[in-house]
C-alpha cells in the first residue's frame, strides 16, 4: 500500500513534485504516466526512499518515508529507469550479491526461482555484459523481485524491448499481480498501461488525474456509440438530438456518432427509435477512444 | 558486516576483471620492490666506495651508524632514497580502485539499484572503501616484506640490513602507508562526485602522489632528509587530514547527493 499527502519534492527553485496526495491499495497496479520531466522518477525516488522529500507527507507499505527508510527499501523492489547490471558478473553473481544485500535467507533458492522464470537460466553463466537489452532487463526485474517484496516499482519496464520480450515481461507483470502485489509502474506506453493498471494517475509536477482507464475514457471524451445504417437522413439525426439522454449525435457518412451518458440503459431505446423511423441498422458499437487520446488531451487540457 | 563482506567482494569481482587495475596492484608493488633490490644486488661486493661518505648530506652522515663504514653509508643512504616510494603504492592503488569501483558504477548506472536496496549509506562507503584500502594495504606489506627477505638475502653485514630496516621504515610501511590509503580513497570519493570518466577520476586522483614526488626529489637534493620524528609527525597530520577527508566523503557520499548531484 501506498499513500503519500501533498507530498513535495524541491530541487533549488525547481519543484518536481509539487503537492502529491495519492492512495494506492494493496494489490493494486497503478499505471503513473507523465511526460519526461514530469517528475515520474522523482516519485519512484521519494517513495523508495532514495531523496528525501521537501515537504509532505508517504507511507509505503504501513512504513513512514523519512523515518523507516531502510525497512521501506527492504519491503520494496525497484527497478530503475536502466537495468544497471554489474556486466563483467554472470547473471547468476549479479543476482546472488542483491540477493545478500537484501538478507534472503536461501540466495541460491531465491536466484534459481527467478533465473528460471525469466527464462534466464540456461544462461546463468554468462556474463551480463553479453546479454541483450531484454535480456538485461528481465535480470533485472528478478533483481527487483528476489527478496519478494510486497510492493513494485517499474520504471519503464518495457521501454527499449522488442516485442515479443515486452510481452513476456507483461505477462510477468500480470503474474506477480495475481501474487497481491502492488506495482506502480512507471510508463510511456500507454496501451501497456491500458492493458495492465487497475487505475492510472497523470502527472505532471503534480497530478492530473486518477482513475480507472475505462472512467478516465468516459470523464475526458464521454461515452459514444456508432450506428452504421444502411441510409442516414438529416432529420433522423435531429431526432436523435432531440432525445432527453442524447448529449450530442453527428453524421459521418452512413454512420450516427451518439454521445450519452449510459449506453448499457439508453441503448436498446435508441435502437427501438431508429428502427421505428425505418432505419436500417447494419452495426452498432461503442466507439472506444485510446489511452493516448485520453493522454494527450489531458496534457493539452494541463 | 555481511553487506560489507558483499560489496567488498562484488568490488574486488568486478575490478580485478580490469587491466590497468590488475596492473596497478600487481605490477606496480613488483617495480616498486625490484629498485630497492636492484641497488642492493648492484652494489654487491662493490669496493673503492669508502670515500664517498662525504658526498652525502650532514643529516644522514649523522644518522649512520657508527660500525658501518663509507661504502655501507652510501649503500644504505642510496636505497632509502628508494624506499619512499613504497609510499606511492598506498596512493596509486586506492585511486585506481576507486575511480573504477564508483565511477564505473555511475557510468553503468548501477549505483542507483543499489542504493535502493536495504544497505546502509555507511556501509556502503566502508564496503567501498575497504575494497580499495585492503588490496593497497596487502601490495604495500607484501612488496616491503618481499623487499626485507631479498635484502637479508642480498646483504652480507647484518649491521647495514638493520640500518636499512629501521623503526622509522616500518613506522611508515605500518602507519603511514594505510593512512595515505585513506586519504587516497576519500580524495577519489570526492573526485568521483565530479567526473564522469573512471579514467579522468584515475588522473586526478593520482595528483595525490605529487606532494611525495617533491618529498623524494627534496631528499634527493638533500634539502631534508627523512628520519623518525619526520615520519611520525608525517602520521599525525595524516590522521587529522584524513579525518577531515572522512568526514567530507560521507557528506559527498549521501544517496541523495549521488543521485541528484553526481552528474
Amino acid at each position: 500500500m501506498i499513500a503519500t499527502d501533498n507530498l513535495t519534492k524541491q530541487f533549488g527553485t525547481v519543484k518536481a513534485v509539487e503537492d502529491l496526495s495519492l492512495e494506492i491499495p494493496e494489490g493494486e497496479v497503478f499505471g503513473f504516466l507523465g511526460p519526461n520531466g514530469a517528475g515520474k522518477t522523482t516519485t519512484v525516488r521519494l517513495l523508495t526512499c532514495l531523496i528525501a522529500p521537501t515537504s509532505g507527507t508517504a507511507r509505503v507499505n504501513g512504513l513512514s518515508v523519512g523515518k523507516d527508510d531502510t525497512d521501506i527499501r527492504r519491503s520494496v523492489g525497484v527497478l530503475t529507469e536502466t537495468p544497471g547490471m554489474y556486466d563483467n558478473l554472470s547473471a547468476e553473481r549479479n543476482l546472488s550479491i542483491y540477493a545478500n544485500l537484501y538478507e534472503v535467507k536461501d540466495v541460491k533458492g531465491q536466484v534459481e526461482k527467478y533465473l528460471r522464470l525469466l527464462g534466464l537460466w540456461e544462461r546463468r553463466t554468462d556474463p551480463a555484459g553479453a546479454f541483450s537489452k531484454g535480456m538485461k532487463q528481465k535480470l533485472a526485474i528478478a533483481r527487483a523481485l528476489l527478496h519478494e517484496p510486497r510492493t513494485v516499482f517499474l520504471d519503464e519496464p518495457t521501454s527499449a524491448l522488442d516485442p515479443e520480450a515486452a510481452h513476456l515481461v507483461r505477462e510477468f507483470i500480470l503474474e506477480i499481480k495475481k501474487q497481491g502485489r502492488t506495482i506502480f509502474l512507471c510508463t510511456h506506453n500507454l496501451d501497456e498501461a491500458d492493458r495492465l493498471c487497475d487505475r492510472i494517475g497523470v502527472f505532471k509536477t503534480h497530478m492530473l488525474v486518477v482513475d480507472s482507464p475505462a472512467r478516465l475514457r468516459s470523464q475526458v471524451f464521454g461515452r459514444k456509440v456508432v450506428f452504421h445504417l444502411q441510409h442516414v437522413e438529416e432529420a433522423l439525426v435531429h431526432g436523435i438530438q432531440s432525445i432527453n439522454f442524447i448529449k450530442d449525435a453527428r453524421q459521418i457518412d452512413n454512420k450516427i456518432l451518439v454521445t450519452l451518458d449510459d449506453p448499457e440503459t439508453h441503448n436498446p431505446e435508441l435502437v427501438r427509435y431508429l428502427v421505428n423511423q425505418g432505419a436500417e441498422i447494419q452495426f452498432v458499437g461503442e466507439l472506444r477512444h485510446s489511452l493516448e487520446d485520453v493522454y494527450l488531451q489531458l496534457m493539452k487540457n494541463s | 558486516m555481511n553487506k560489507i563482506k558483499t560489496i567488498i567482494r562484488k568490488e574486488w569481482s568486478e575490478v580485478f576483471r580490469n587491466r590497468l587495475v590488475l596492473f596497478t596492484v600487481a605490477f606496480l608493488p613488483l617495480i616498486m620492490t625490484a629498485i630497492p633490490l636492484g641497488i642492493l644486488f648492484s652494489m654487491r661486493g662493490e669496493t673503492g666506495l669508502e670515500t664517498v661518505s662525504s658526498e652525502m648530506p650532514e643529516q644522514f652522515n649523522a644518522m649512520c651508524p657508527a660500525d658501518l663504514n663509507g661504502g655501507e653509508c652510501f649503500q644504505v643512504y642510496l636505497v632509502s632514497q628508494f624506499m619512499l616510494m613504497f609510499m606511492i603504492l598506498p596512493l596509486a592503488i586506492p585511486a585506481t580502485i576507486a575511480a573504477y569501483s564508483i565511477v564505473g558504477e555511475k557510468v553503468t548506472h548501477s549505483l542507483e539499484p543499489l542504493l535502493a536496496t536495504p544497505i546502509t549509506t555507511i556501509e556502503l562507503l566502508v564496503g567501498k572503501s575497504l575494497a580499495a584500502v585492503i588490496p593497497a594495504i596487502v601490495a604495500t606489506w607484501t612488496g616491503f616484506a618481499i623487499y626485507a627477505i631479498g635484502a637479508w638475502i642480498l646483504i652480507a653485514n647484518k649491521s647495514v640490513y638493520a640500518a636499512l630496516l629501521d623503526s622509522r621504515w616500518l613506522i611508515a610501511i605500518i602507519l603511514v602507508g594505510p593512512l595515505l590509503a585513506l586519504l587516497a580513497v576519500t580524495f577519489s570519493l570526492m573526485v568521483s562526485a565530479r567526473v564522469n570518466d573512471p579514467r579522468t577520476a584515475e588522473q586526478i586522483s593520482s595528483l595525490m602522489i605529487i606532494p611525495l614526488m617533491l618529498v623524494f626529489i627534496g631528499q634527493l637534493a638533500g634539502l631534508f632528509f627523512i628520519n623518525r620524528q619526520l615520519i611520525l609527525l608525517a602520521a599525525f597530520f595524516l590522521i587529522i587530514v584524513d579525518g577531515i577527508m572522512v568526514y567530507l566523503s560521507t557528506r559527498v557520499f549521501q544517496r541523495e547527493v549521488i543521485l541528484t548531484r553526481w552528474k
